[in-house]
């Protein structure tokens, strides 16, 4: 128990991320409701944000913003500055998160306009008539 | 224009294209068709030179804005890609042409919103085919994605919930192939897919490297729909607007098996994939070997046309992905013919049903009596394509299929080789089952002037095109295997 635990606090930003992952992927998957899947949806790729983002941190050290006189005198000590790539990616995924969500919600218009509700039930209901 | 950026003008003109279909489509119905048939035939030219480059003095990359490999983007081109290339710009090309006129009978005024996202897709699958970049290639995935998401909420009636499944089930996909590459990332502080794979040799990845391998293959399948993952195909293919549903049906699933080949050779190895794990590969093949026999099964069931052929999409997914996964290289070989087979297939069967929707407005079976006398042409056409999916010879479906046999038995693998046979004996009825009902009326009915009434020429040349290069390539099979496809195998078989 006690290794389980020192296991899960040594890592916990890890396990912060699964744990929003599954919450993400129950909505998605169990919700009946289109508008709490696409909101599990985004909680989902949040979670994958937060595991690049907090795999560039490093304990006591700066942002990434180097003085250019001091780096030619000392070099680069890497220890010293955060990874800024992993956010760099992240901005990336973010703009791809956006532009799903933008679509999804075009499209989620375009049922409510159709169907008049946006309740999976509902829909199938109306279908099936 | 020089040699070394060949392929990213190939890729570059549909993207550019886009834009003024979009502004000039606007103005004038009839910028549209000039633009999108003019760049796809630059790209389809330009995709030839650089396959003949290729083949004449091997693979080249392009650096994107002159970062070095590893920092930049890289774009490499290899024989596979090569041959990629020129299988998407032609199938794109005689696609679009049947696709202008659906179109414009489906979608009047909105042609120009419809032509830009057909052509952003098209850019899309180029970069999928020539990154060299493991997060590039998640960003193009995506640009692939959301563009198809697009195109089938534009199709009618319960098109937007299709779409919106694909959404939800897409993204999953993308999300997990996302976190693979995270997981390599924090193995090899790298994104470069040739960088990675050298890491990858000289470290002890364990259970990190083995979960993102699991994370990337499962995304990729989620996205090729491969047969437990598949549930968002169907509607979304069938639904569609019948222009996105030509293009995306030959060659997104086909793409993404090209994309699982990349990862699995370009960034893990064989010894990795095959002989550290035999278990895992063993276990996929079965599943490969469910999928056709579930997809066939499943395909039986339908009553109309459209939505038969997208579950025996479902059914050749199944093909390929075995096939990769038999660890031969006849299996292999088998593999990569198959998806350049399965295109031209997919493409002629849709292109037949474009040109029945154009003219009856239904693909329901029952719609489809008396075809034969009404439509010749178009279904000598689905027919040869129909010949093809069951893999009569000489038509090009026999040749990959018989491939696959002889890898699956090279490899034991006797789940695989029944399925195969299952799933032509399925396609065998389903298709005679249509060419019946085509030829002969129900009993009693008067049928006695049966006016010909074909599709427009728009609509059947590409049709014939596509029926003739069945044959062709399957005629021309062995000098395309000796020549083309044992140079494009990975490094290993």
């Amino acid at each position: 128990m006690d290794q389980i635990m020192t296991l899960i606090i040594a890592k916990y930003n890890y396990w912060i991320y699964v744990t929003l992952m599954m919450i993400g992927f129950y909505a998605m998957i169990g919700k009946r409701n289109l508008v709490k899947k696409l909101i599990g949806m985004n909680i989902f790729q949040t979670a994958i944000i937060l595991m690049f983002v907090s795999a560039g941190v490093k304990v006591g050290a700066k942002i990434p913003i180097l003085d250019k006189y001091e780096v030619m005198k000392n070099g680069v000590q890497a220890a010293d500055i955060v990874n800024p790539l992993p956010h760099v990616l992240m901005l990336t995924a973010i703009v791809v998160g956006v532009s799903v969500t933008g679509v999804a919600l075009a499209v989620l218009l375009r049922i409510y306009r159709e169907y008049g509700t946006l309740e999976e039930d509902e829909i199938l209901e109306k279908l099936g008539k | 224009m020089s040699a070394s950026n060949l392929h990213v003008y190939v890729m570059a003109a549909p993207l550019l294209t886009a834009f003024f279909v979009n502004l000039l489509g606007r103005v004038s119905k009839s910028w549209i068709a000039p633009l999108t048939l003019g760049c796809l035939a630059f790209s389809s030219v330009t995709s030839i030179i650089v396959l003949g480059r290729v083949m004449a003095y091997g693979g080249f990359s392009y650096v994107v804005g002159n970062w070095q490999a590893p920092y930049g983007i890289e774009l490499v081109v290899d024989h596979l890609s090569a041959v990629m290339l020129v299988l998407i710009s032609v199938v794109a090309l005689i696609a679009s042409m049947s696709a202008l006129k659906s179109v414009s009978q489906e979608l009047p005024d909105q042609e120009y919103l419809f032509f830009t996202l057909y052509l952003i897709l098209i850019a899309g699958l180029f970069g999928l085919v020539l990154t060299g970049d493991a997060f590039n290639l998640y960003v193009l995935l995506e640009i692939t994605s959301i563009t198809t998401y697009g195109l089938i909420a534009m199709g009618k009636g319960r098109a937007p919930l299709a779409s919106f499944n694909y959404i939800i089930m897409g993204t999953i996909g993308a999300c997990f192939y996302l976190l693979g590459v995270g997981y390599l990332y924090l193995m090899t502080g790298s994104l470069n897919m040739a960088d990675i794979s050298q890491i990858l040799q000289t470290i002890d990845g364990g259970a990190a490297v083995a979960t993102a391998l699991a994370f990337i293959l499962v995304g990729l399948w989620v996205k090729m729909a491969l047969f437990p993952l598949h549930g968002w195909l169907p509607n979304a293919y069938s639904l569609a607007p019948t222009g996105a549903a030509l293009l995306a049906a030959p060659l997104m699933t086909k793409v993404t098996i090209y994309l699982m080949v990349r990862v699995m050779f370009s960034v893990f190895s064989v010894d990795y994939l095959f002989l550290q794990n035999p278990m895992v590969q063993n276990a996929i093949v079965w599943v490969a070997a469910l999928a056709i026999i579930c997809a066939s099964a499943l395909a039986l069931a339908q009553r109309d046309l459209k939505r038969m052929l997208t579950y025996i999409i479902v059914a050749e997914v199944g093909y390929m992905v075995g096939g990769v996964w038999l660890a031969n290289s006849t299996g292999m070989t088998g593999a990569i013919l198959h998806i350049i087979n399965d295109a031209l297939m997919t493409l002629c069967l849709f292109l037949a049903v474009a040109a029945i929707l154009y003219r009856l407005g239904s693909v329901e079976f029952d719609s489809l009596q008396g075809i034969y006398r009404k439509m010749p042409f178009t279904m000598a056409a689905f027919t040869v394509g129909a010949f093809a999916m069951i893999g009569i010879p000489p038509t090009a479906g026999f040749f990959s299929k018989w491939y696959l046999l002889l890898g699956g038995i090279e490899a034991g693998q006797w789940g695989y080789v029944v399925a195969l046979l299952f799933s032509s004996l399925v396609n065998a009825v389903l298709f005679f089952r249509i060419i019946e009902i085509g030829y002969f009326f129900k009993e009693g009915e008067h049928h006695g002037h049966e006016i010909r009434e074909e599709a427009p020429l728009m609509m059947q040349a590409p049709l014939l095109i596509s029926a003739v290069a069945l044959i062709v390539v399957g005629l021309g099979s062995g000098p395309l295997v000796e020549n083309v496809i044992k140079l494009a195998l990975p490094t290993g078989f």
